[in-house]
């Protein structure tokens, strides 16, 4: 007598969406079974990896990432590089020098830096803020704009500045807008329907529901995203059927465990094994809690976990 | 699987003497379904009646106790598919694994580099809790033998994989009183390996080539009697890896599929030979997805400290917040005359604000309050972080005498308590800290 299983295919789908524009372009979404069941179905498409850099370029980053871009002097320079890097299909900017509360660059420094890596590079390009919503709302803005064209996704318009991120990003340049809460099904359904309501198409929405590193409240994101992908198969809730992208670099090169020199922690080994394995198990764990899409920083992370959905897919 | 009150009824004396303290037999029923009242208390009830009742309530997962005394362990047992359902309740255990294929100085390093890893996370203890000592036929029974023992040595829970039956003989009469697994009934071998595994009394792993090979083959030693067992998910391919894990404990759990319902091994150092990195990645995807044991090549720190971080979540009770115990934890070699921060005890405010301080390099001490593991502000609303709770832990705790420094801060958003606590405090200049803790660092820079 063989297994039989049940079949776990659902009659609703997660949209499909498209992020850049030619042969580069990269599409998420379209699974109608959750997280790599491939046993119930197909996935439509699989999850797509990208790589992050900053505005901040060289001097920004972990000693061990510098190594891998030996010769970078700008971060148009980086932009190339990365873009050249096994397994990394989209490339994800990250604007953290706009803060107010540390560099304060200017939004038309940035803007620049944003114009020429994407005259640099024709990968899909991910634009993430500096996580200070009233400068977000302004760089986010700007950079929809000096991006038009190009089907870029903007990370993220939030609660307090949907309407600036959303109206510029998708209603004006119909860029892809990304929607950010924090780990909560109901915030993350209350901003899709918010987006909505202003007038953005559903189907050009990626959420990003909040993230954390291994160990650090890991839980919530693995909850949400179990509640968002049931109610989005199960129930055919159309406000929570959006991709989910999540930005796993900025979190875990923030943690000790990665970040704490060899020095300080001796027994704990190289820092740079540390970090990448933080990275690598995190994107492990958010991919199969339902990420479409996630952000890495280390080369090395991004061969492994492309690898690992190509033989989970 | 619940059974119905209805169902119940069915099997019951239907006397309605009322011996039970119920009126009739079908209220009595009713009772038990809702597990009011132990179906013990009607003394009528048929042996067969209470038999089969108890074979359609039975869990849909099998609970398998693996190894003895302090290294004893329970697998499965599990009765959701997500953790927001119910708290997932037996804690993926982690294997290094060891062959007799390998020379005596790379199982003497690869042995030797297990117990280096150890340590506490919020009040759990982190290390190898297993090791997967593999056979290989081409060396022999007795080399097997001594690398069983030198692995006993380390005192963990041993998992023998062996498809040799006379090889697993010899290797349980020197191990098998601290209960280890023997892992290799294949198709070919299972009856010769079940009665190996019974006369010893350890647990049997049972492997098949595919979904359909193994469920055949638990089958067929389900009808042996034997149901003591874990499955091994197939380790052709990561995918049909994936597949068992998740078919396995879905049709257990949605179908009442019993014969699915054991826990599982998955051996993602057979899966991803040579490749740490993958292993790394597997080791979180199976952890994730339903392993019981996972295998790997080797757990240093790099693999360990996300892994063992990633399970403390994921086994949480969904209903209760994680927890550190309350104290003063000094921070980069903080002493009496160092700095004060003071906070609540959810573990992951702790674990950001410590990790913000220890990048700060700053000595301190961080005085973590009792507050009902909750977060700053839901504390602070349920009244549980308050300058009156504060003032009333720095009492019981003493502090003042322990500490001389008397400069405490306190975190921004909880600002509001400032006057507060200088009046119930006086001696102490109380100083308001950035309301997150991110800015800790530069906070406490800029302050010396
Ligand atoms: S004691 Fe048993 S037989 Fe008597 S009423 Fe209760 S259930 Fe019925």
């Amino acid at each position: 007598m063989p297994f039989t299983a049940k079949s776990g295919k659902f009659n609703a789908s997660i949209n499909t969406l498209t992020i850049g524009t030619g042969d580069k372009a990269i599409t998420l979404g379209g699974e109608n079974v959750l997280p790599f069941y491939t046993f119930d179905a197909p996935i439509e498409n699989a999850p797509k990896v990208g790589i992050e850099i900053t505005d901040g370029g060289m001097e920004n980053e972990p000693e061990c990432i510098q190594k891998c871009y030996e010769g970078c002097t700008t971060v148009v320079d980086m932009a190339k590089a990365a873009a050249a890097m096994e397994g990394v299909e989209f490339l994800s900017l990250r604007l953290e020098g706009g803060d107010p509360n540390g560099l304060n660059k200017s939004t038309e420094e940035l803007v620049q830096i944003v114009k020429d890596v994407a005259a640099a590079v024709d990968l899909p390009l991910v634009v993430c803020g500096c996580k200070n919503v009233e400068k977000d709302a302004e760089l986010l803005s700007k950079a929809a704009e000096a991006l038009d064209g190009r089907n870029a996704l903007l990370l993220a318009a939030k609660e307090e500045n949907y309407k600036t991120v959303g109206a510029a990003a998708g209603l004006a340049y119909k860029q892809v807008v990304g929607a950010e809460s924090s780990v909560d099904i109901n915030l993350a359904k209350q901003l899709n329907v918010l987006l909505s309501q202003l007038g953005v198409n559903g189907q050009s929405i990626a959420m990003n529901i909040g993230t954390a590193s291994a160990g650090y409240g890991f839980e919530y994101v693995i909850s949400t995203m179990d509640r968002i992908k049931a109610a989005a198969l199960s129930q055919n809730d159309a406000t929570l059927q959006m991709p989910i992208i999540t930005p796993v670099a900025s979190e875990v090169w923030g943690v000790k465990e990665a970040v704490a020199s060899e020095a300080d922690m001796p027994e704990w080994g190289p820092a740079e094994e540390r970090g990448i394995d933080m990275e690598i198990e995190t994107a492990a764990a958010d991919l199969v809690s339902g990420s479409n899409a996630v952000i890495l920083r280390h080369p090395a992370s991004v061969v492994t976990i492309s690898k690992l959905i190509k033989e989970l897919v | 699987m619940a059974l119905k009150g209805l169902d119940i009824f069915k099997l019951s004396p239907k006397k309605n003497c009322k011996e039970c303290g119920s009126p009739t037999c079908m209220a009595f029923s009713m009772k038990v379904a809702q597990g009011a009242v132990s179906i013990d208390a009607c003394p009528y009830f048929s042996e067969d009646a209470k038999a089969a009742m108890s074979e359609a309530t039975a869990p849909p997962m099998k609970t398998i106790k693996v190894g003895t005394g302090e290294s004893e362990y329970t697998l499965g047992g599990e009765t959701v598919l997500f953790r927001h359902e119910k708290t997932f309740v037996s804690k993926t255990r982690y294997a290094v694994a060891v062959c007799s294929c390998m020379d005596d100085a790379e199982i003497d390093a690869k042995l030797a580099a297990i117990p280096a890893v150890d340590y506490d996370r919020i009040s759990e203890r982190m290390f190898v809790e297993m090791i997967y000592v593999n056979y290989s036929a081409d060396a022999s029974t007795e080399k097997y033998v001594e690398l069983v023992k030198k692995a006993a040595g380390l005192n963990r829970v041993l998992i023998l994989g062996c498809e040799d039956p006379e090889a697993a003989k010899a290797a349980l009469a020197v191990c098998k009183d601290s209960k280890p697994v023997l892992n290799g009934a294949t198709p070919a071998n299972y009856e010769a390996m079940n009665a190996v595994a019974a006369e010893a009394g350890v647990v049997l792993g049972v492997i098949g080539a595919n979904n359909d090979e193994l469920f055949d083959n638990v089958a067929a030693l389900e009808k042996l009697g034997n149901k003591n067992m874990l499955i091994n998910a197939c380790t052709d391919s990561v995918k049909s890896a994936f597949a068992t894990a998740v078919q396995f404990r879905k049709a257990a759990i949605k179908d009442s599929n019993r014969t699915c319902g054991y826990p599982s091994i998955v051996n993602v150092a057979k899966l991803a030979k040579g490749d740490a990195h993958m292993q790394a990645a597997l080791a979180s995807v199976f952890t994730m997805k339903y392993g019981s044991i996972v295998v790997m090549e080797q757990m240093g720190y790099a693999e360990a400290l996300p892994l063992y971080g990633m399970r403390q979540n994921l086994f949480t009770d969904p209903q209760k917040p994680m927890k550190v115990e309350p104290g003063i934890y000094p921070i980069n070699g903080g002493d009496e005359n160092s700095i004060c921060l003071t906070t609540v005890d959810f573990a992951l405010t702790y674990f950001v604000v410590s990790g913000e301080l220890e990048r700060s390099g700053v000595p301190c001490n961080l005085i973590i309050n009792d507050a009902g593991g909750l977060s700053v502000l839901t504390s602070w609303a349920a009244g549980k972080f308050s300058s009156s709770s504060i003032a009333k832990f720095f009492q019981e705790q003493e502090i003042e005498g322990k500490i001389k420094c008397r400069k405490l801060c306190i975190p921004g958003k909880v600002a509001v308590l400032k006057g507060e606590l200088e009046a119930k405090m006086p001696g102490w200049e109380i100083i308001v800290a950035p309301r997150e803790a991110v800015q800790l660092v530069k906070f406490l820079k800029d302050m010396q």
